[in-house]
């Protein structure tokens, strides 16, 4: 009789792969538990002394400067990731399916600023703004926004169409269905898991961006990032902790969210 | 639509007038090919792969322009329309559906795009979700239907715009060989019950002879010969088609004699063969002319074999060879020869497994064999290519 192959047990042993994997772990979620645990210190100081939810109404209730920039990144997130994707798609329909001048060119610098260094956006950005005379606010925070967000949706959307079969569009078109037609009815919903990633991860690097958006910013057009920023000079609030673990709340919901919405796409795609 | 009675042709005949088509890197698909298909046809494109039948079909489509040359619909040049002002349908090699949209809403695409009432639409779709029986997988999505029932939701999509004509890019390609052979049999069917124009796309010599009206044989981006089944197998034109159709065996051959016989109102020409180290009798509609070279070939399973000579039952003008059998190879229905003949040159016979034709016992490996032939059942090729 032949021996069943030997495959390494995954008993709860310390091995060495668990202690590697409960090590990485620990380092990589223990600032979060302790944000979270901090956030529910009566004390403003490191020492854990009576839970309170003190800072969690202060958050709510007598703290307007963060509501506005909270409100700044949210807008600016929803726009430029709106803008982006839009844009994004459409180019890469372009890129991938229609005949045109300079089409390599395009598509290669297309992905330039994912792959420029931050800080070179940035300043390059600060001085075309003020080169043309747009004066530095939520607007411009936007346009630069929408700049860095566009490589990722390229990419995302072009490698769902690497799998999209070309006969599909001209069948839809050989059935008496306009360009236009056939973008909105076939295409986009062929690719609609694609877009929805773009969309949730173009959020995402709005919200949280902070050196861009540090170069482009003017008065009152503070983001949350900014704000975050400029208040732990002057030492950690509590305040900014209560934030903080409010904040992992809510993009744990979005991700698991976003999880079951791609996988009843994908049950039916 | 249940009727014996053939439905009347319907749809437009399709002519192609000298389409030129060459592409950037200076490949030409199609070298000025001309061809007129008629009203109700089921027309077959036949070629190997490259030969320029897709891009023929693409063009007739809307999918692909030609550099020179019209194709009409009718009277009426199409050229200048886009694919969904013309009124033909596509049927994919690859299917083609909608990923996202049911086999129901995938054959209802087009009627409502036309924004055709709701309950109209309804009975269009149920008609032809039943010309193709799909009756039981109306709800269900493309991703969990089998290559066979895609293929038919494609076919059914396509004809409910009532097109003028059909076009199928390989429709049955990626099959499996039993399905392909049912699926063609109904896609014959449907060709009989709506009656429109039908141009096949196919490289496959045999699905190509079983159901059309007419072959278009192609190669190299030009048409080598038009003609029904019967006249590509029995009559074709160069030795690429003799070759392409069938198996054949095919030699090089000079015109020794040529005069016409009264009887059989057909010229009897000898011609001799180097590589069969003969002068053999061949028959032809056309009188060709002493000491030209030509190609001669036969159909395999025109040839008959024997062990004995005596056996041999062909009359006048037979011709006759010997040599032994140097590969026998069994296929169920018939078997396979490969004949070595005295000079080493090896001709292939095949032989129906049947008793009525009392041609004594089986044939072996080494047997030595007499093979011969009439002079009506080879031909004479006139181009090469």
């Amino acid at each position: 009789m032949r021996k069943a192959k030997y495959y390494p047990s995954r008993s709860s042993r310390l091995t060495y792969s668990n202690i590697v994997l409960i090590l990485t772990l620990f380092f990589l979620f223990i600032p979060l538990v302790v944000v979270a645990i901090y956030s529910f210190n009566e004390d403003k100081g490191t020492t854990f002394t009576a839970f309170s939810l003190k800072w969690y109404k202060e958050l709510f209730t007598s703290s307007p400067d963060l509501w506005i920039a909270f409100g700044n990144s949210v807008l600016i997130a929803l726009t430029s990731s709106f803008t982006a994707t839009l844009l994004g798609t459409l180019a890469a329909i372009g890129i991938k399916w229609y005949q045109f001048k300079g089409k390599t060119y395009i598509s290669t610098i297309s992905y330039m600023p994912m792959i420029l260094p931050e800080v070179i956006i940035g300043i390059s950005m600060l001085i075309f703004f003020s080169a043309v005379n747009i004066p530095l606010g939520k607007f411009t925070i936007y346009i630069a926004h929408t700049t860095f967000n566009l490589p990722f949706v390229l990419m995302l959307v072009s490698s769902r169409l690497d799998d999209f079969d070309y006969s599909i569009v001209e069948a839809a078109r050989d059935l008496g269905a306009s360009e236009v037609k056939t973008l909105t009815k076939v295409v986009v919903p062929s690719i609609v898991p694609a877009v929805m990633s773009s969309l949730l991860i173009t959020i995402t690097m709005s919200l949280e961006d902070f050196v861009i958006t540090f170069f482009v910013s003017g008065p009152g057009s503070s983001t949350l990032p900014l704000y975050i920023y400029s208040s732990i000079r002057y030492g950690v609030s509590p305040l900014i902790n209560a934030l903080s673990f409010i904040m992992i709340i809510g993009i744990m919901l979005m991700t698991i969210i976003f999880k079951k919405f791609l996988k009843t796409v994908a049950a039916s795609a | 639509m249940e009727s014996l009675v053939a439905t009347p042709k319907k749809g437009v005949s399709v002519t192609v007038k000298d389409i030129t088509r060459e592409y950037e890197d200076g490949f030409k698909a199609l070298d000025e090919v001309s061809m007129k298909i008629e009203k109700g046809e089921f027309f077959s494109l036949l070629g190997p792969s490259g030969c320029g039948k897709t891009t023929l079909l693409r063009i007739i489509a809307g999918f692909d322009s030609p550099d020179k040359g019209e194709v009409l619909f009718d009277d009426k040049n199409i050229l200048s329309l886009p694919p969904e002002k013309r009124s033909s349908n596509t049927v994919f090699q690859t299917y083609a559906l909608f990923p996202h949209l049911s086999v129901y809403d995938n054959i209802a695409f087009p009627l409502k795009l036309k924004k055709i009432p709701k309950n109209q639409i309804d009975k269009m779709v149920r008609k032809y979700v039943s010309l193709v029986q799909l009756d039981e997988h109306i709800h269900k999505k493309p991703n969990m239907l089998s290559g066979g029932q895609k293929q038919r939701v494609a076919i059914a999509r396509a004809l409910i715009n009532e097109p003028s004509v059909l076009l199928l890019d390989e429709p049955l390609s990626a099959l499996d060989a039993k399905l392909r052979q049912n699926l063609l049999v109904e896609l014959d069917e449907i060709h009989d019950k709506v009656g429109i124009t039908f141009i096949y796309v196919t490289h496959d010599q045999a699905e190509a002879l079983s159901v059309s009206d007419r072959i278009a044989v192609m190669n190299h981006g030009r048409v080598l010969q038009i003609g029904t089944p019967y006249e590509i197998y029995e009559a074709p034109a160069t030795d690429f088609v003799a070759r392409f159709i069938g198996e054949t065996n095919i030699f090089d051959c000079t015109v020794l004699s040529s005069e016409y016989d009264e009887d059989s109102q057909e010229y009897i020409i000898k011609v001799s063969v180097p590589s069969l180290a003969a002068d053999i009798w061949v028959t032809d509609y056309e009188d060709q002319e002493v000491g030209s070279h030509l190609q001669f070939t036969i159909r395999p399973e025109k040839i008959q074999i024997v062990l004995s000579e005596e056996r041999v039952s062909l009359g006048h003008h037979r011709n006759l060879f010997h040599g032994i059998v140097k590969e026998p190879v069994y296929s169920g229905f018939q078997s396979k020869f490969y004949v070595e003949l005295d000079n080493k040159t090896i001709v292939k016979v095949f032989k129906q497994h049947t008793t009525y034709l009392d041609e004594g016992p089986e044939i072996e490996w080494k047997d030595s064999v007499a093979i011969a032939w009439r002079a009506v059942d080879g031909y004479l090729v006139k181009e090469k290519d």
